[in-house]
Parts: C-alpha cells; structure tokens; sequence
C-alpha cells in the first residue's frame, strides 16, 4: 500500500552493510484478526507467518513497523499452552525487529548517512513505543540526518486513534483523538511528521490531507534513505 | 435519570462528543489529573520497585484468596465485626436494608463507595424508606443531579464550576454563584446536619487487612471518619479482591494509590478501623458490619488472564490517561466503572453480551497499562475479551470478512489479488464511509512492493 516504506527500508538496510532478502510468500502478520478478537483466523495466519519464516537463514527478520513487530511479539500468547506452536512462535519472535531498533540496538548504527532539509517533528507510534519500548531509537536516528531540525511536538507519545478496526468501528471517536494530534502537529509548526507506522501515517496524513495542510507525513524509513543535495 | 446502558455506547458517545461543556470539563480535569499523577510518581525513585511489589503482592492474593479471605473474616470476627457474604448486589442491598430497617433507622450517610454504585444501593435503601445522603463532594452534586458517577474517583468530573453553581441553586436554594469555597461551605453546612441525623454509616473499603481484620479506607475531605464513626451501626461493603495479606503490604499500596489517584503523597485521612469499640465507654459505634460482595467476581478469578481484573485499585489513573475516555466521558461507558478498566470489568459484571461493545473501545494504545499501579495489562484484558465476543455476538458481516481476510492472508495469489480488487474499488468508490467521513484515504500505489521486488 505504501511502497516506498518497503523500497527505503532496504535502502537503509543495505546502506549499512546488511544483505537483505524478501520472501515473496510473505502476507500479514495477523495483527487486524487478532486486534478485532477472531482468533482462530488469527492462529491460521500467524503459523504461516511462522512457517515462512522459520525456514529464512536470516539472522533476524527485519520490519518498517513497530506495529507489526509488536504482533510477531505477541505470538507467543496466541499460541500459550500449544506445546507445538508456542517454542515455534518464541524462537521467531526473537529473532523479529523494529527497524529503528535493528539499526540502533542490533547494528549500532545511529547515523545511517541520510540529508533532509526542513523542520520536522516525530509521533511516537503506540506499539513500537508501549510493547517494544522504541523511544529513542528514531529520535537518535533523526538528529543524525543532515539538514534536518527535529523538534519535539506536545504530546508525541499520544496516541493519534488509530486503533486498526478502531478506527471505523468508532470514527468519530477515532477522529476527535487524532484532532488533538492534529493540533500538536500544528502547533510544531513543521514540514513533515515522521513515525515508525504507517497507520499512524494513513491516520494523521488522512485528517491532515482533509484539513489542507501543508504538513506531509513520512515514514522514518523514507527520511533515512532520503539523500537531498542542494 | 441520565442513565445511559453499555449497550448503546456509541450513540452515547457521539453524544458526549457533541457536547462542548463535557469536553472542556474532561479535558481540564483529566490533564490536570494526568499531569499530577506523572510529578508523584517521579517523585520517588522506586516507582517500579513499588509497582513490581504491588503486582506480586495482588498475585498472591488472588492466587490464594479464599484462604485469605477466611483468615480476614476470623480476624475481623474476633475483635467485634459481623461478616456478611452477598453473591450477588441484590443480595447485598437486601442484607444492608435488612440491617437499616431492624433498627428502625431513618436517615442513612454514605461516604464514597464504588461497590455500592455498582449495587445501585441508594436505589434500594430509599425504596425500603430511607432518607440516604451522599457525603463525598463529588458524590453529593452528582446525587442531587440525579446522576450516576463520570469517573472512578471524581464522580462530578464532567460538571464545570458554573453547572454545579446552577444545580446547588437550584435544589439547595442558594444565591447563583460559581465561588468554589462557598458552594463547599453550603454543601458542608447541609451534609453536617445530617451527620447528626444519621442511624447508619455505610463506607466503602480500600483495603482489607487478613492478618489483623483491619478495614483501610483513605479520602481526603473527612467525611468518611464522619460516616464510620458518628453513626450507632457502621457498615463497610467491600469486594472480596479487596483483602491484603499483611499489614506491611500497606506500605506499598498506600504510596502507590494516593499518587495514581489524584497525584497526592498521601491522602488527607488514612482511617484503619479493626471491630467495634473495646469498651461501653468509648466512642464509635456500637456495631460494625462488614459486607463482602462476589458479584461475579469468582466467575473472573477462575481463569488465569480476567483474574488480572481484580487486582484494580479502583485509582482511576487509566481513565485519566485514556484517549478514549479524555474524549468521551465516563457516562458513555453506560456503567458505573468507566474507561480502560471500566471497559474489562463491565462486561465481566453485567454480561458480556450487555457490554459487547466496550471491549473495542480502545485503540490498545497502552497507556492505561503504563499508568496502572498495580500493572494490569489492560489491552491484553481488552483483546481477551474480544476473543470471547466476536463468536457470540460478531457481526455476520464482518466474521464473513475475517474468513475471506484469512483465506486471503494463506495465499500468495489471493494476496496479490486483493490488494488488486482494493485498488480498483478505491478507485471507483468510497471503500469505507466510516473512514472517509473525517480523513481522506490515501491512494493506493499503482506498483507494490511485491512487484518491484520481483522486477529487481
């Protein structure tokens, strides 16, 4: 849905050295049936994922969202008390990794050589921030680019209401929430919004198209391949 | 009565979100609220420490409660209490009324009590004839309002200054006024003179005491040392999660709970209260009942993960944080117990199938989670739940499109297909009027990344 994610994440990573494979079998991770409570659909598409992945040689499986992360580290409560699947489900999940947390943890990167010019502040996106305690790991990442002013905004660890089928089970209610976001942002007086989700980024990026802003919402993937020259 | 159900959660909630008073109240209290519990909690170094202890500390009991419990009611017996079990609220108002009316009482004052709020006690004792008089501040405006409580600890939360200067001019006859101090000194000059009115006292509980049989009750305006102890019968109506171990667990818990609460060090009052008075000649009352409510309660310690319920502390720091609540109130919720906790324990209490929506509304952003002393893994709770839901009350519509969704998510192919199928529907119409009613959608790319992978 949003190429450029996929496309700049394997910029970056190999920019740093890492070889990178991409298994075409691979769907979704199970996060909207697990998030919704259909849990048998879930499990079906959950072991596939593990299936798939277990058979990669990579040292680790790397993903653009904290989101998706958070659910490959939530397997092994889907799977609790499945004697076959639950040691399966472990062994990948210790292996999966945020990508600002894969540069900055695993690799030890905090600058990966990126330029972008112009102000811009950071929305902290709830499960990269709350389940896998990704804080400043993207922040690092975005002071070391080029030509970038990074600026705090109130309240970036506030959730923007997204909230997968959340957001259209109660939209007003998911609206009223990202409107409080919407005028942190504001108020930021920035370019760009940078987060580590891209529903986040659909969520704010879709109130802000609305309202006419000129504020544009970019994935940190996109800002650390970014190579502006003036 | 402005009593909403659960059942309609989001008629109420896009109600409250209509209403620019409510939201102006909730967003001043909630961040001040929010802003306070954040400056306790950083003021002491071991915040975690203590949280940790706290968990484990309800771990135990609830792992081992009957035999917790048993140890309380021996203890509490012993030095003069009576021990009541109630099954169930309607068991509880009955044993309460019963108690009132064998002693010919007539005016009944309450201090603030959730467990009675979710019995709907007042409703009871007046039915049976009584005159009953909320003695909490927020309890006392909301009991006049006619209204059920908006948030677990401030239960006026959703009225401004000027609507309870409104209502106290109105059912107290006092001169329009939005001066905090003096509609405080009439509502004191009023709840005194029924203090001495009074034949019963009926309090709530925070923490039950197993190894000495002592009730702990914490409040900051005095009305609960009012309630407990001017009254001939004092009578505490307390859930059976709320007992503790030891008296030192209160160490923890009392540094925890004032700060979550309302960001305070310490509670004003801190009443311990074990039996009734040694001698004729003291003061207090002459008996002390002590109610213990199940109301469903056993049914959420029987499985491992809703256990976790029970270990609320009733602090209201999840709603404080909850983007959800800061946005719709407490009385949306349509129950007693609102916000992220009030949305894992109502359909705990009243039946899933009343309360099917409150387990999705929440973004599972885990705040409540971070703010919780005692560490309940709310969003875990929520999605619990939700798996319990969806079989017995999802949609036609929407299992049939979690089947296809998976169906989808198992092949490659069908994959491939759907992001097709999405992008030519994108293109030709809405996909979703509940999204596109407040956002635009993001146009779909004409190549994923799939396919640029394969053209590598």
């Amino acid at each position: 849905m949003w190429t450029s994610i996929g496309v700049s994440s394997v910029e970056v990573l190999r920019r740093v050295g890492c070889e990178v494979e991409f298994d075409k079998r691979q769907t979704c991770c199970a996060q909207p049936a697990y998030n919704t409570g259909y849990l048998d659909e879930a499990r079906l598409v959950a072991r596939r994922f593990i299936q798939i992945f277990e058979e990669s040689k990579a040292d680790a499986i790397v993903s653009p969202s904290g989101s998706c992360t958070a659910m490959v580290h939530h397997y092994p409560q889907l799977f609790a008390g499945d004697t076959k699947w639950l040691p399966r489900a472990q062994a990948v999940a210790a292996k999966t990794h945020e990508l600002s947390s894969f540069l900055v943890r695993v690799l030890k990167k905090e600058d990966v050589g990126a330029s972008w010019k112009g102000r811009l502040t950071w929305h902290d996106a709830c499960h990269g921030l709350r389940d896998l305690n990704i804080k400043s790991e993207p922040r690092t990442l975005i002071r070391n680019v080029r030509g970038a002013e990074f600026v705090e905004m109130e309240h970036a660890d506030a959730c923007c209401g997204f909230g997968g089928t959340f957001s259209v089970k109660y939209p007003e209610i998911s609206v009223a929430i990202l409107d409080q976001k919407i005028d942190a942002i504001e108020r930021a007086s920035v370019k760009a919004v940078v987060s580590g989700d891209a529903s986040c980024l659909m969520q704010i990026g879709g109130r802000l198209s609305r309202k006419g802003s000129k504020v544009q919402v970019m994935h940190l993937a996109e800002l650390l391949a970014a190579k502006e020259t003036d | 009565m402005n009593h909403l159900s659960s059942e309609t959660f989001r008629e109420n909630a896009r109600a409250a979100l209509a209403d620019a008073h409510l939201r102006g109240a909730l967003k001043n209290a909630t961040s001040l609220f929010g802003e306070k519990r954040k400056a306790a909690a950083a003021s002491l170094p071991n915040w975690e420490d203590l949280r940790t202890q706290a968990s484990a500390i309800k771990d135990e009991v609830l792992s081992h409660l009957d035999g917790y419990l048993e140890e309380f009611v021996g203890k509490a017996e012993a030095r003069g209490a009576q021990v009541h079990w109630a099954r169930n609220a309607a068991e509880a108002n009955s044993i309460i009324c019963g108690l009132a009316t064998e002693r010919k009482a007539r005016v009944v004052v309450k201090s603030k009590s959730m467990t009675t709020e979710e019995t709907h006690l007042n409703d009871a004792l007046e039915a049976a004839g009584m005159q009953v008089v909320e003695t909490d501040l927020g309890e006392y405006i909301i009991q006049l309002a006619e209204e059920p409580p908006s948030h677990i600890i401030a239960p006026a939360i959703h009225k401004t200054r000027g609507q309870i200067g409104e209502l106290f001019t109105a059912e107290l006859g006092m001169p329009p006024t939005d001066d905090v101090a003096q509609l405080t000194s009439t509502a004191r000059a009023t709840l005194r003179d029924r203090f001495a009115a009074a034949d019963v006292g009926i309090s709530g509980v925070n923490f039950a005491i197993a190894e000495t049989g002592t009730i702990v009750i914490v409040e900051n305006e005095g009305n609960i040392r009012l309630t407990t102890s001017l009254p001939r019968l004092h009578i505490a109506v307390m859930g059976i999660e709320k007992v503790i171990p030891r008296f030192a667990d209160l160490d923890v818990f009392l540094k925890l709970l004032p700060r979550s609460a309302s960001g305070q060090r310490m509670s004003a009052y801190q009443s311990f209260i074990t039996g009734t008075k040694r001698r004729a000649t003291d003061e207090g009352p002459e008996e002390l009942h002590i109610v213990l409510l199940d109301n469903g309660r056993s049914r959420m310690l029987a499985h491992p993960v809703t256990r976790q319920s029970l270990a609320c502390l009733r602090c209201g720091a999840c709603l404080n944080v909850c983007p959800v609540y800061q946005q719709v109130g407490g009385h949306a919720y349509g129950s007693v117990y609102p916000g992220p906790i009030g949305a894992v324990i109502t359909p705990q209490l009243m039946g899933i199938e009343k309360a099917a929506q409150l387990p999705y509304a929440s973004s599972l952003c885990g705040a409540c989670r971070e703010v919780c002393p005692v560490k309940i893994d709310i969003p875990r709770l929520l999605l619990h739940l939700r798996g319990e839901i969806t079989p017995r009350k999802g949609s036609v519509a929407e299992r049939l499109a979690f089947k296809l969704w998976a169906r989808a998510m198992m092949s490659p192919a069908l994959y491939k297909l759907s992001s097709v199928a999405g992008r030519l529907l994108q293109r030709v119409m809405p996909i979703s009027k509940a999204w596109t009613s407040g956002r635009d959608l993001r146009p779909i790319e004409s190549k994923s990344f799939h396919q640029l992978w394969s053209n590598e």
